[in-house]
């Protein structure tokens, strides 16, 4: 039952907009600082593009494709008209508002600072108020999500919440919590400084904050991913959820351990105890955990659909899968990804080893490769299924379709494989120019040559997603049916009281935030003489 | 089912999942704040509560380990992008009279005849952190140094804004402009060198940094080099001397070749 389809529709074009523009810059990053593009000498217009690219990839485009599924959830899972749909308006325009906001000054030069915005380093205010709106804008959809989830279990007292509401619900908690690190951050730090009222700022304790956002971030990125993974690919592959409460399990693991490991992002940083660096990247090695639940817990669910057409024998079930399903390519283009990031992720994680990679292309390859890659071919997956139900029109082209996916997966490898591999050489991340000619540097030019290549194949492939898109705005009008998630081999009729509700995962999220974080904030916060003179951007 | 049912030992999941929280933390803890600490032989603490205090980032000196003796003297100026930001008549009327003996070698209109710096125009935080480490010692020259060491606090501010408010001329030693080298606009990334032009100006300007444009070749040259052996030392954490050190003296021949021959008219106007 999908009601307020403009508003879905509304947030998902945004998010593949933004999407299609992020992209662009990203494709002229990668040429214009390769051998191959002729540079042109102005590395202030080289950083004024990765900031567009990061704050829009990593802020707007995930966080409308969140809510934009999220309201998609509510509504068919839950079979209930979404509550609050002129709240759910004033958010999508926040976020609207908001990113304007961001994206004059980043245009104008005057917010330089790239999407982590580290002080002392200070941007233009707007900047910063633009992302505060966007943020503000989430939380509309975080709180949403709540009430409708509350508004269900009034109707439906004691019946198992639908796994993909409950999942979605963990996600927006996650997000509304770890949100508040940088939230905090802004707030309290840098949006003072940037309006001018005070000139020094305290930068360690500013990245401890902003830490505290940075991890479960992009989890939050990955909600959609895995609810994808649950509860549409066995539906549409003809499978079932090989355990309901497992996929439970992996959520609640993620709302308790992604959120206070963050300081792995600090390892370099002096102000932050080796104790709690211990600790964070204790919890970080149990993170693996909810993914390695889902990676075997989805294997499972695919063998079944494997099975049930036929499949048979030790691995010959796997030429059984519907591979011509679009589906089923992006699942499996998204796990081969995902393990290749996930054992890089292993090195970034520990600290001995992520001193050879800290700061170099490898970070950037890393990331690419799980987000980009593995994570965003699910949100096409997850735009291809939709679509139909939302527009009412049938998107035929399958075929356009798999050649999207197929270059969207060769095209990251073709980027991140080289880019890793240079990181591990040595090269620095974000510098906006590398001179091959200098003798160190030369035996790198044909790595990077070939990233700059698979740049263009992802741009290619990104187009055609938003052609497709936009083709099947307009294709014959064919009823695609009630919206159906998939149903477990054993559909539970009645779940314990910790596996339907978020409360108790909450606390421990919280508990754990105060053990892991508490004392470093506290302990900067209070002690004086840590801060240090603001360094404005383009000031005189 | 209730919360009350659920915040509670007897639900198994409650048990559990606090239970496995807790254990885990408090084992890391034990490892990350007693275990490893005592496990860094080159480390030595008092007792255990030294070592959790350590792990835990707790500022205090470490029992039995003095502070290194500081050989040489290190710049204690503070700047802030609104360092003497706004100037009275009055401050530049007084440093103009204070000028009067600056002139002899920096020049009657702050353009110098010799190879001393030209201060006209300059960015007013620039001179005023220079003459702050003249009078403090942390940096030092034969000629500069006596004349800086009896300036009071008000003084060095007057002269700082009197020579900001001066038009920027042009230099004394005509040359054609040249190309900008590849170290000015590039830097060079794998050695950790910024652009030149990402604080000097031209970007971007970093606070405490001076705009560099027609600025005697000779005297800049003498600069970087000096960065370079350290034996001027009165940048703020080493920002020069990490750069000059890293330069070849090919590039610093370039860089300051450079900027000698650009027309200061160039540097962006001060906000
Ligand atoms: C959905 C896909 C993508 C996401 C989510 C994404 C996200 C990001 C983020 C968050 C950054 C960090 C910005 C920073 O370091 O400040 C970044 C940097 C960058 N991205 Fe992307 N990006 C995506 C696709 C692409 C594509 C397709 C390309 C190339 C065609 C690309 C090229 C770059 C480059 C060159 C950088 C700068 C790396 C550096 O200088 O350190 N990105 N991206
Ligand atoms: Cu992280």
């Amino acid at each position: 039952m999908l009601v307020n389809r403009k508003l879905i529709l509304a947030h998902f074009w945004l998010a593949f907009a933004v999407f299609g523009i992020a992209l662009t810059l990203g494709a002229w990053q990668m040429f214009i600082r390769s051998p191959i593009g002729t540079w042109l000498s102005n590395p202030e217009l080289y950083y004024r593009s990765l900031t567009a690219h990061g704050t829009v990839m990593g802020y707007v485009f995930p966080t409308l494709v969140a809510m934009a599924f999220g309201y998609a959830i509510s509504e068919s899972a839950l079979q209930q008209r979404l509550v609050g749909v002129r709240w759910a308006w004033a958010g999508f325009w926040l976020i609207v508002a908001g990113s304007v906001m961001a994206v004059i000054p980043i245009a104008l030069g005057r917010a330089s600072v790239l999407y982590t915005f580290y002080p002392p380093l200070i941007g233009n205010v707007f900047y910063y108020l633009g992302v505060v709106l966007v943020v503000v804008g989430s939380w509309i959809w975080v709180a949403l999500m709540s009430v409708n989830l509350r508004v269900w279990r009034k109707a439906n007292p004691g019946a198992p919440v639908p796994l993909a509401m409950f999942a979605n619900v963990a996600g927006s908690y996650l997000w509304a919590w770890t949100a508040v690190g940088a939230a905090l951050e802004l707030l309290l730090q840098i949006i003072p400084v940037a309006a001018g009222l005070k000139a020094t700022i305290d930068a360690g304790l500013a990245r401890v904050f902003f830490s505290w956002t940075l991890h479960a971030i992009v989890y939050f990125w990955l909600m959609p991913t895995y609810i994808a993974y649950y509860t549409i690919v066995p539906r549409a592959i003809g499978g079932r959820v090989y355990s309901d409460s497992m996929a439970r399990i992996s959520f609640i693991l993620f709302l308790v351990v992604a959120m206070p490991i963050g300081m792995h992002h600090t390892f370099g940083d002096p102000q932050v105890g080796a104790g709690f660096k211990f600790i964070h990247s204790a919890f970080t090695a149990l993170v693996a955990l909810p993914t390695l639940l889902t990676v075997f817990t989805i294997c499972a669910s695919v063998e079944i659909a494997a099975r049930l057409r036929g499949g048979r024998g030790m691995f010959g079930w796997i030429g059984a899968l519907p591979w011509d399903n679009p589906m089923m390519l992006a699942l499996a283009f998204s796990f081969v990804m995902l393990g290749f990031g996930g054992a890089g992720g292993l090195i970034n994680m520990s600290y001995q080893l992520d001193a050879s990679i800290h700061n170099t292309q490898w970070i950037t390859g890393h990331f690419h490769l799980i987000f980009g890659g593995a994570i965003v071919i699910m949100y096409f997956a997850i735009a291809y299924d939709l679509w139909p139900h939302l527009t009412g029109r049938e998107l035929i082209d399958l075929r356009l379709m798999r050649t999207q996916l197929w270059l969207w997966f060769i095209g990251m490898i073709v980027t991140t494989f080289p880019w890793h591999w240079v990181g591990i050489l040595g090269m620095p991340r974000r510098m906006a120019y590398f001179d091959f000619g200098d003798p160190a540097i030369a035996p790198q030019a044909l790595s990077v040559t070939l990233s700059a290549i698979g740049g263009f194949i992802l741009l290619a492939s990104g187009i055609m997603f938003i052609v497709i898109l936009a083709r099947g705005m307009r294709a014959p009008q064919a009823d695609a049916g009630p919206y159906r998630f998939a149903l477990a081999v054993h559909q539970p009729t009645t779940v314990p009281v910790a596996l339907n509700t978020h409360a108790l995962w909450v606390a421990l999220m919280i508990g754990l935030t105060l053990t892991n974080y508490g004392y470093p904030i506290l302990n900067l916060a209070l002690s004086s003489g840590t801060s240090v003179p603001a360094v404005y951007v383009g000031a005189q | 089912m209730s919360t009350r049912d659920l915040f509670t030992f007897r639900n198994s999941h409650f048990r559990t999942g606090v239970g496995i929280t807790a254990a885990i933390f408090v084992v890391t803890a034990i490892a990350g704040f007693i275990v490893l600490p005592f496990a860094q032989p080159w480390v030595q603490f008092a007792n255990i509560w030294d070592a959790i205090c350590s792990a835990a980032g707790v500022p205090q000196r470490a029992a039995g380990v003095t502070a290194p003796e500081q050989a040489k003297r290190l710049s204690g100026v503070v700047l802030t992008s609104n360092t003497l930001s706004r100037p009275s008549q009055e401050a530049i009327g007084r440093g103009a009279t204070l000028a009067q003996r600056c002139a002899i070698c920096h020049g009657p209109t702050g353009v110098s005849r010799a190879d001393s710096p030209n201060l006209a125009g300059q960015y007013a935080a620039v001179i005023y952190k220079e003459l702050h480490d003249f009078r403090s010692g942390a940096r030092t020259n034969a000629v500069m140094s006596p004349f800086a060491v009896n300036l009071t606090d008000q003084e060095i501010a007057d002269l700082s804004n009197y020579y900001a408010y001066l038009p920027r001329l042009p230099a004394y030693h005509p040359t054609p402009q040249l190309p900008k080298p590849n170290i000015v606009i590039y830097g060079a990334p794998m050695r950790g060198i910024a652009p030149c032009g990402s604080c000097h100006g031209s970007l971007d300007n970093k606070t405490g940094s001076p705009w560099l444009e027609g600025q005697s070749e000779a005297y800049m040259k003498a600069q970087l080099h000096a960065f370079a052996s350290g034996e001027r030392r009165n940048d703020i954490s080493q920002q020069m001397r990490n750069i000059a050190r890293a330069m070849t003296p090919q590039e610093i021949e370039q860089a300051a070749a450079y900027y000698a021959s650009q027309p200061p008219d160039v540097v962006k106007a001060v906000d």
